[in-house]
Formats: structure tokens, sequence, C-alpha cells
């Protein structure tokens, strides 16, 4: 199996380095048999990718660990949703991944342009083979995830309990596919450039694209920051970390392009803003890759020990020069048709609108690569924190949910008093309404938060505002009831109307995210049991220990081999609100050094968190048992003595024991208590957020796609007729 | 005014902006930035009252609860010179000894507090620790 996997590996190499041939000499030679033969080499590229992936799973789903990236990260004892996603995991296993899916989406786009662009798309479709056999070669030259052990270990490290969350199952491939998905119309709009075709059908063939890498991307940094803020045991779901920012910093410029484009396509405007724009995408998620492999920063989630630095900064470096090269050499070629005629219209807002993401992109950027910077320039490795991230990046986020308001809102090309007057009375007041509510309500404190909150207010009254009226006269025009005339206008405009659902989530994203980080109350007292503590005008009763043993009885069905945990009763004023039961598991670390005992909770100890979740706010709870006192560390002593390595049945009764002695004599116990108001609200945004994505992605209806082919053709028809009398 | 001779103003100004924008943002990342350094770095040029940003590895058998506070020391990851580490907050969950920590430390005597929370932990997830067999590649 091994060598199966290894020789589709090769193959597929072989098929990038042909593809690449066939595609630059088929154009170059005008030979349309072999751009054919290039672009079916990336389905067959597809195709033997899969192959070596579907290898490597099933290695993983059997435990054969005669492949030594099976018995890294999987295990018997991890349950099998678990091993599944274990292939993602290392770093070889990870490339295999990227390069599968990128294999993927670069067949599916060629597929969908096939028989158009000609040129673009043959040089699309090296540059995309390019990419994906870099990073074959990577797989097979530095990290081959078909690499094996002899002998091979009987059991397997397991994968580590901390990834053992649903969510993180889904989580690298959506970011893996936002990244590969940046890379498609990176592809095109090189592909443009070098062909001097710069006209609007690449952007219309890739535009989907772009959409559903920032839709995919956006959902892996969402579903990242749900795993953080329920598995690491710390409450927060956002660190700026060097890792998490890396995938935020492409998703921040693919929403500029995302907006920049429609400029382009009503007004002819912005082209070499928009062609920068793609390019800066795509290598931006070359960059968030890189961060991650190359180790170059610390980070939390940065593979270890990682030394594929250099050809990243090679590949990197390539993109730089070369986008450089073709948007300087091709000017000429993308000057714009028209020219901004006022500063009250939507095309301006747009531009202040890409000025803010880019110039928020740029502080983290910067802020993420100061400690190379701060070495390069000063020879001492410094970094910033937190704070310096949040001086910049909060009056920033203000200014563009401003402008997320007004966007929607104010016409193309110039705004009249009355439209203004028109659009913007509503919204308004209900900014003005929320502010005057927050200060009757005694929520001064914080004024950027106060500041978000009226913004926030703006966007959403506006939103509704446009439903509303589209919803009325469409209501009028067909006799429908409201509802459904609201649902027809959202499905017959969904680029347009999904898009204003976007612009709601973010609203509701973001007051989530500002009353959940001004108005916090954390504490981390060490209770005994019946004691209490006080947080947030709640009192949180430490009731009684909990204690559970071997991976049947454990409630996660995360394979943990003990749980010690609380029972907390969580009330207001004397009146009940919540019973919690956080619990920390322990993991086989499979390491016998730690002896016959020890090794059954010498893995990787996570927490499982628990909550009292409502809109209005979640009461979060952590809880780390103390297992170092002297009692405890005696039993585990004398097991390890006694108990035979061979039996891990008796071990177990072992920590039973060691169990029962926690529920009789429980030490004092650190807990994590926080109250968050509103946070919720940031999933529930996340969620309409990536909602709105998908109805804006999605093709219209047939009808409509009707009409516009109807237009497209009396329009064709008219221009030849123009031309002929001409 | 002649239109390009606005365009001229308009991208001047523009370019003003952003360069002082920029020029601000680097200037205070400079000052806000806390230096990297290594256990062994630590011990030859901390001074007292200023921030340091500490990374190493977790010393075997130094963690320590003392109550609310967590005691551990931190080696160079490469070497043998260790820090007393004196720690309250969050422990995140990966945090164990023969892990690699970053936390943000300052000089107190000869100990070494953190700011509360500071502490963060390599995802031990993504180590290669492949026992020490013999491996062949197809």
């Amino acid at each position: 199996m091994p060598s199966l996997g290894f020789a589709s590996m090769i193959v597929a190499l072989v098929v990038c380095v042909y593809g690449i041939g066939a595609s630059i000499y088929g154009v170059r030679a005008d030979e349309d048999r072999w751009i054919t033969s290039g672009r079916r080499a990336v389905y067959g590229l597809a195709l033997t990718l899969l192959t070596a992936f579907i290898v490597l799973e099933i290695a993983f789903i059997t435990n054969d660990y005669t492949f030594s990236t099976v018995a890294d990260t999987s295990s018997a004892t991890t349950p099998l949703l678990y091993r599944m996603g274990a292939v993602w995991s290392s770093q070889e296993g990870s490339l295999l991944l990227w390069a599968l899916l990128s294999s993927l989406w670069s067949s599916l786009v060629l597929f969908l342009v096939k028989g158009r662009m000609r040129e673009v798309s043959a040089y699309a479709t090296a540059i995309l083979l390019a990419f994906d056999g870099f990073f074959v070669a990577l797989a097979v030259f530095y990290a081959n995830p078909f690499e094996t052990l002899s002998p091979a270990p009987v059991e397997g490290a397991g994968l580590d309990p901390l990834l053992r969350f649903p969510t993180m199952m889904i989580h690298p491939p959506m970011v893996y596919s936002g990244y590969t998905l940046c890379i498609v119309p990176f592809a095109f709009g090189a592909g443009a450039l070098i062909a001097r075709k710069v006209n609007m059908e690449w952007i219309r063939s890739t535009r989907r694209f772009a959409l559903a890498s920032w839709l995919f991307l956006g959902g892996g940094i969402m579903l990242g920051a749900l795993w953080s803020y329920s598995e690491l045991g710390w409450g927060g779901y956002w660190g700026w970390d060097p890792v998490e920012n890396a995938a935020l910093l492409p998703w921040l410029t693919g929403t500029a392009f995302i907006h920049s484009l429609m400029i382009q396509e009503k007004r002819g405007m912005l082209k070499v803003w928009n062609s920068s724009l793609v390019l800066a995408t795509g290598t931006l998620a070359i960059m968030g890759t890189f961060l991650v492999r190359s180790g170059v920063l610390d980070s939390i989630h940065a593979f270890g020990g990682a030394t594929l630095g250099v050809p990243f900064v090679i590949l990197i470096g390539a993109m730089i020069v070369g986008s450089i090269y073709l948007v300087v050499s091709r000017r000429s070629l993308l000057r714009s048709e028209h020219k901004l005629d006022s500063m009250f219209s939507r095309e301006a807002v747009f531009l202040l609108n890409n000025l803010a993401l880019v110039g928020l992109c740029f502080v983290i950027f910067w802020g993420t690569w100061f400690p190379l910077i701060s070495k390069a320039l000063t020879g001492q490795q410094a970094s910033v924190g937190p704070p310096w991230f949040g001086r910049y990046t909060v009056p920033l986020a203000l200014i563009l949910v401003l402008l997320s308001a007004v966007g929607p809102l104010i016409a193309w090309r110039r705004s009249s008093a009355r439209n203004l007057m028109r659009n913007f009375t509503l919204p308004l007041l209900g900014a003005v309404l929320t502010a005057i509510v927050l200060v009757a309500l005694g929520v001064t404190g914080k004024p950027p938060a106060v500041a978000m909150f009226c913004l926030c207010a703006l966007v959403i009254v506006g939103v509704v505002q446009e439903l509303w009226r589209g919803a009325r006269v469409r209501s009028a025009a067909t006799g429908q009831m409201l509802p459904r005339a609201l649902v027809g206008l959202v499905s017959r405009n969904r680029r347009r109307y999904g898009g204003y659902l976007v612009h709601l989530g973010v609203a509701i994203l973001f007051i989530g995210v500002a009353a959940s980080s001004s108005y916090q109350h954390g504490l981390e007292p060490r209770l005994t049991v019946g004691k209490s503590a006080k947080i947030g005008g709640y009192e949180v009763k430490y009731v009684k220990p909990t204690a559970s043993v071997t991976p049947e009885q454990d409630s996660t069905h995360t394979g943990s081999t003990l749980d010690l945990g609380a029972v907390l009763r969580v009330s207001r004023g004397g009146r009940y609100v919540a019973t919690l039961r956080p619990t920390e598991s322990y993991y086989d670390s499979g390491e016998e050094s730690q002896g016959s005992v020890g090794h059954l909770i010498g893995g990787q100890p996570v927490s499982h968190i628990a909550m009292s979740s409502t809109l209005a706010r979640n009461i979060w709870s952590a809880v780390e048992p103390d297992i170092s006192t002297t009692r405890f560390e005696r039993i585990i002593e004398v097991g390890n003595k006694t108990i035979p390595i061979t039996k891990p049945e008796d071990g177990m009764i072992v920590l039973a024991y060691l169990a029962r002695e926690y529920l009789k004599h429980t030490p004092p116990t650190a807990f994590n208590l926080k109250v968050q108001p509103l946070l919720n609200w940031v999933w529930i945004g996340a969620l309409i957020i990536f909602g709105g994505g998908l109805i804006a992605i999605s093709p219209p209806p047939r009808s409509v796609t009707r009409r516009v082919r109807a237009r497209a053709a009396r329009r064709t028809v008219a221009a030849e007729r123009d031309l002929v009398s001409a | 005014m002649s239109h390009p001779r606005k365009r001229t103003i308009r991208l001047i100004v523009a370019l003003t902006a952003a360069v002082t924008l920029a020029g601000a943002l680097m200037y205070t990342s400079f000052s806000a930035a806390d230096p990297a350094f290594t256990p062994s770095q630590l011990l030859y040029e901390a001074v007292p009252g200023r921030s340091y940003q500490l990374t190493g590895t977790v010393v075997a058998h130094s963690v320590k609860r003392e109550g609310a506070v967590l005691a551990f020391s931190v080696r160079d990851r490469a070497g043998e010179a260790s820090v007393p580490v004196r720690y309250t907050g969050t422990v995140p969950d990966p945090f164990k000894e023969g892990r690699e920590v970053i936390v943000t430390v300052q000089k107190s005597g000869d100990r070494y507090v953190a700011e509360p929370n500071s502490l963060i932990t390599k995802c031990p997830s993504k180590y290669k620790t492949a026992p020490p067999k013999e491996k062949h590649v197809y």
C-alpha cells in the first residue's frame, strides 16, 4: 500500500511537469490539441492525488502502522471519526491534502471555462499545475506521507486529544480550501495579464471562486475560533496568533476584491487595483501556508521543527516579483474607462472600504511579521501583543462597519440630497436611538464599544430597510404575501441580497465581539467543595467533584482514560440559574517510560468546558483538577511498581481507585470562570455571514439566467447590426 | 484648477497620509514591542522593570503549584541554561513539562514574574515525535 501511494505521488509530479509543458507549448505554438492535453493533465492529477489520499486514509482507518505518519498521529484508541481526520494533522498529510484540494478546484474551474478564454486558461492551467507541482514535490522530497517504519509499532502515538473536537475535523479542509481557491483567481489574473486579455471575462469566470475562497477561509477562521473557545480552556476565541492572522490576511484582501470588482463590472474602473488585489490575495495565501510550515515565527499552531522555509521563500519571491512585473508591464491595458464622479457615490465608498481593508491587512501583516522585521533591522527579535493590534484594528473596524452601512444605501455615480435623505433617515434614527438606550441603561464606559453598537444599528436598520422596501415593491407587483415576496426578492437577486445579509451578519458579529471583549468578567478562583465565588453578579458554588474512568465512560467520546471534574451551581440573587459540569480529560500517552499506570494518564490533558449559554450572556467554566498531590502521586507510583506494563486493564483498576480517592479527598481545585455578554452573537453573526455568502455564490434561477442571456444576445445582435451599418 | 493638477494634488495628499500612518504604525511597533529572549539571553541581559517575551522548554520536574501561583523553570531549546518563572492566570491545556512555551516576564530579584494570562504553549500535535526506528522511503 505505501508503494501505491508513493507511486501515485511520483506520477502526479510527472503529470504536473507534462501539463505545464503542454499548456505553454500549446498556447505559444497555437496548437489546441496541446492546450486540451494540458487541461486534461489537471483532471489526471486530481485522480492521481485522490488515489494517494485514499491510500493514506485507508491506512489511518485500518491502523496500518507501517506508515510512519499513521504511527505518529493515530492509534487504535483514537475514535474512528478522529482517525479519519488525523490524516491532515501531520505536515506530510496536510501537504497531500493541499495538493489534492488545489487539483480538484483547478479541475472544476478548467471544466467550467472549457472552450472559452483559450489563451488565458492555457496560461492559468500552467500556473495552477506549477502550484500543485510545488506541493507534490514538497511531499515527495521533504515530507513524504508514505514513509514506512520497520518494524511497525504495535500501537500508534494517537491523535493529539486537543484535536479531538468535531469542528477540528472540518476546520483544516475549510482553511485549505480557502487557500487553494485563492490560487484560482491568481492563476487566471496572471494568465490574463500574460496573454494581454484583461477584459471582464476572466473576472466573471473566476468571480465565484474568489467568493468561494472568501467563504471557505471565513468559515475556517470561525471554526478555529469556536475550537479555541471550546477546547483550549482559556475562554477566548481570538489571540492574534500568527497562524490565525495568516488566514485573516488573504480574507481581508479577498473582501476588498469582492467589493472593488463591482466597480470594475459597473464602471470599468480600478483595473490595476483589482489585478493587484487578486495577485496579492494569492501571494498572501501562500505566505499563510509558509508561516505554518516554515517554523519562522513562534505560534501555538505551527508545525514544530518544520524545515520547508527555503522552497517557500523561493515560491513567494517568484510570486511577488512576477506579480509586480505583470502589473507594471501591462499597466497601459489596465487604464480606467471612467473617473470617479463624486465622493458621494457607491464607488467612492467602495474605494474607501478597500483602503480600510488593505490598511487593516497591512497592520496585521506588520504585527504578525514584526519579529522577523525587528530581527532584520535591529538584530533583536521582538514581538507586539494584543494591545498593539487593538490600537489600530479597533478604529479600522469602526470605519469598516460605518462603510458597510453606507455602501448599500448610497447611489452609484452620484447621490442627490434627496437620495441621501430617503435612504439614511431611518438608519440614522436607529443609530441615535441605540445611543440613547445605551446611555439610559448606563452603558457609557468603553466608548469604542458604544460607538460600535451604534454603527452596527446603522447597518442593521439600513439592511432591514432595503429588504423591506424591495419586498413591498415585489409584493405590490406580484400580489404575493410579504414573506413570500421577500424570499422571491432574495432568490432573484442573490448576489445583491446575499451581500446585504453578509453585512447584517458582520454587524451582529461585531456587536458580539465588542460586548464580549469590553464587558467580560473573568475570575480564576481556587475552591474547596462547598465554597463559592462571585463573578459578574452571579454566585458560583462548587457543589461536588466528579470522576469517571475508561474510554467507555468518557461522555465526550474522545477516548480519554480518566475524567475528573466538578458540579457547579450558578445562582443570581439566591435564584437558581444553571448547573455546570466542566471536566478535565486525561489520555493514554503510550510512553512506557511513564510507568504502567502513569502512561494511562500521561498524555495531553484536555479541558471540556461547561457553559450556560443564552442570547444575552455566556457563563463559561473550565476546571483544572490537581492530581499532583502526594496522595495521588503515591497511588500512581505504587501502581507503576506493582502492575506489569502488559496489563493495562489492571492499570485501569488503579485509576478507578485514584478516582474514588479523588472523590473522597478532593484537594482545592482551580477554576476558570467567565461571564461574557452577547458572546453567542459572534457565532450567530458568523452563521448569517456564511448563509449570505452561500446565497450570493449560488447560481440565479433559470428564468433570470435566461433573461440575462437573452439581454446579452440582444446586445450582441445590436452591436453586430451597428457594425454592419457602419 | 485643471484636472491633471487636481489628480496630482490628490495623489500627493493620499500618499502623504499613507506614509504618515505607516510611519506611526512602524514607530509604535518598535516602542511597544517586547524583546523575545531565550533563557540564556534573559540571564545575561534582562533588567528589572522591562518586559521580555521568554521562549523555551519547560524543565522536567520543575512544575509546582503554590496556591494560585504556578512555578516552573524554562530552559533553552538547545542548551541547559534555565530561569525560574512564577505565573498566575489561565494555564493552557497543552502546558506540560518538556513542552515549548512563550510567556511574557519581568525580572524580579533572581526570579522572573510572568504577566498574568500571558502563557502560551506550542501545539504539540504538530510535532513529529517518531520513535527512533529504521525508516524506509519507497
